[in-house]
């Protein structure tokens, strides 16, 4: 059994990837992520893994095309502007079919913005964020436990769906440290018949591509990739409830803005109102049946994010605008108060939105 | 019980790695935390500071807007931070580095001339442990027994021998009136 550690964020997912079985770490440095890349430096090589700094995050993404091409379990991480540079690698992956773990640890933006935390790379990361149709695998950590854990399970999804897996958290989440119980070391081997290993003579040529110069064949590839993208919705939806059994007004917040938001239910609770939580955990899938759900016995939602209303958007698609939905944002790497949520909390149950 | 703890002062005075002590204490005792760091571009002299959140209870939010437990090590520090503490909190004040008072009247000050005690005893660097010494003594937020573990922690290995002066500050602090 082993005992709690002290960890900053960026380091909690360092070390969960590399006990999730992770030896190939390829990235370019960017506050507020950089420790993240640190700890791969140090750690790799002592335990025969590969670190690569790469000469840009263009080049380090499609290191990662790479050796995913090869099965094995590979990332990299960057923040908002890198991310962006990024896109073009992505896609790709997605269009070759293949798993790989790409971290943003969000700040604000847009263009090369500031360094403070922020939820603007939503739209980015949930619909799309490179050319073409294709979907990451998108979790919102709220804690360091999770950055730990979620980074574990971003490689478990992405090599059961055979698609890329991203990790969206934010500046606080990477820098704040809690205790976090590491997982347990992974000795998990997923079959990969279609990964580039060398025939030795025994089988025919793998190919990995994402190139289909017939319209035929590339609509193909998109319907069955869709049909994958049907079962991740099916069965991997996940998120947290908090006091919403009851509840007249749900919040529904990721990451940091879920923290800040529990305090404001809490106290909206003391106040007599009777406010819930709901945290999606996956921003893609994103709990729809959940939000509905909330919507038949709820007067309405508030959407709280770090950007100027990104998932209210989805919150409105799931819960078919039977509700209304306020907004209760900060931008640009500033955060919102408990005491901001608990606004926005009364005036959806004083019925003024 | 939660406390709210706002450390604030320059880079370089170990504000964060007195915040840093204080999470690790926390954590040796088996309490809910959070450390908060700001992060920022600036460096040695530019100002720095951590929120660190103690409680029985799972942490909820990590920031500490209005913490319960302030403590300033430089002027600007307090003039920022001063309105911000809740009423009836305890502000701890280095009152080497700041010679003005505080102004509320609604909150208990302790006045330690925290720069100094480390200065004069031949430890300079080790303000930030003299102060946190007095605020372990005067909240009760993680107690002085055990201090050793903590600092164990903290302290990287190959820097060991630096534990016995650190745990020689907080006792310092901790029994200074």
């Amino acid at each position: 059994m082993s005992e709690k550690v002290l960890m900053k964020g960026n380091e909690a997912i360092a070390e969960a990837a590399i006990r999730a079985g992770c030896r190939h770490y390829f990235g370019y440095p960017i506050t507020p992520q950089t420790e993240l890349a640190a700890y791969m430096a140090k750690r790799m090589p002592k335990i025969g893994g590969c670190f690569l700094q790469a000469e840009s995050e263009i080049a380090a993404i499609n290191m990662v095309y790479g050796v995913a091409s090869t099965g094995l379990r590979v990332m990299t991480s960057s923040s908002s502007p890198g991310v962006s540079l990024k896109q073009e690698g992505i896609s790709y992956i997605a269009g070759a079919d293949l798993p790989a773990l790409i971290v943003n640890v969000q700040r604000g933006g847009p263009g090369l913005g500031g360094i403070q935390p922020s939820q603007s790379d939503y739209f980015q990361a949930t619909k799309g964020g490179g050319h073409g149709d294709y979907h990451l695998i998108v979790l919102a950590p709220a804690s360091v436990q999770e950055m730990a854990d979620l980074t574990a399970k971003c490689f478990e999804l992405a090599d059961k769906y055979r698609m890329p897996s991203m990790l969206l958290a934010d500046g606080t989440m990477g820098q704040m440290m809690e205790p976090v119980l590491l997982p347990e070391e992974s000795d998990v081997t997923v079959e990969k018949p279609w990964a580039l290993t060398g025939t030795k003579m025994q089988r025919g040529h793998n190919i990995v591509n994402s190139l289909y110069l017939k319209p035929e064949e590339l609509e193909k590839t998109n319907f069955d990739r869709f049909e994958r993208y049907k079962q991740v919705e099916e069965n991997e939806v996940m998120y947290e409830e908090f006091m919403m059994d009851d509840a007249e007004v749900c919040v529904v917040a990721f990451g940091i803005a879920a923290r800040v938001s529990k305090n404001a239910v809490v106290e909206a609770r003391k106040q007599g109102i009777k406010a819930g939580l709901l945290r999606p955990i996956t921003l893609w899938p994103f709990p729809s049946a959940a939000v509905k759900q909330a919507a038949e016995h709820c007067k309405g939602f508030v959407s709280v994010e770090l950007s100027m209303g990104q998932m209210i958007e989805d919150i409105k698609l799931a819960s078919d605008c039977k509700c209304p939905v306020e907004l209760c944002n900060r931008a640009g790497g500033m955060i919102p108060s408990p005491e901001q949520v608990l606004e926005s909390i009364k005036n959806i149950a004083g019925g003024k939105a | 019980m939660t406390s709210r703890i706002l450390i604030a002062g320059f880079g370089g005075q170990g504000i964060l790695f007195a915040g840093k002590v204080l999470a690790y204490k926390g954590l040796v005792e088996g309490k809910q935390l959070s450390w908060l760091p700001s992060y920022g571009p600036e460096m040695r002299g530019g100002t720095a500071n951590c929120n660190v959140i103690i409680s029985d209870e799972p942490v909820g939010s990590p920031i500490v807007d209005t913490p319960d437990v302030l403590i300033v090590m430089n002027l600007p520090s307090l003039d920022k931070y001063e309105k911000a503490a809740e009423k009836g909190s305890k502000i701890f004040v280095d009152s080497t580095l700041i010679s003005r008072k505080v102004e509320r009247d609604d909150v208990d000050v302790y006045y330690i001339p925290a720069t100094k005690m480390a200065q004069d005893a031949g430890i300079p660097t080790l303000a930030n442990m003299i102060i946190l010494g007095k605020v372990i003594k005067e909240t009760g937020v993680v107690s002085f027994e055990g201090m050793e573990d903590a600092l164990k922690k903290v302290v990287s290995a190959r820097k060991a021998n630096l534990i016995d002066v650190n745990l020689k500050a907080i006792k310092a602090g901790y029994d200074y009136e």
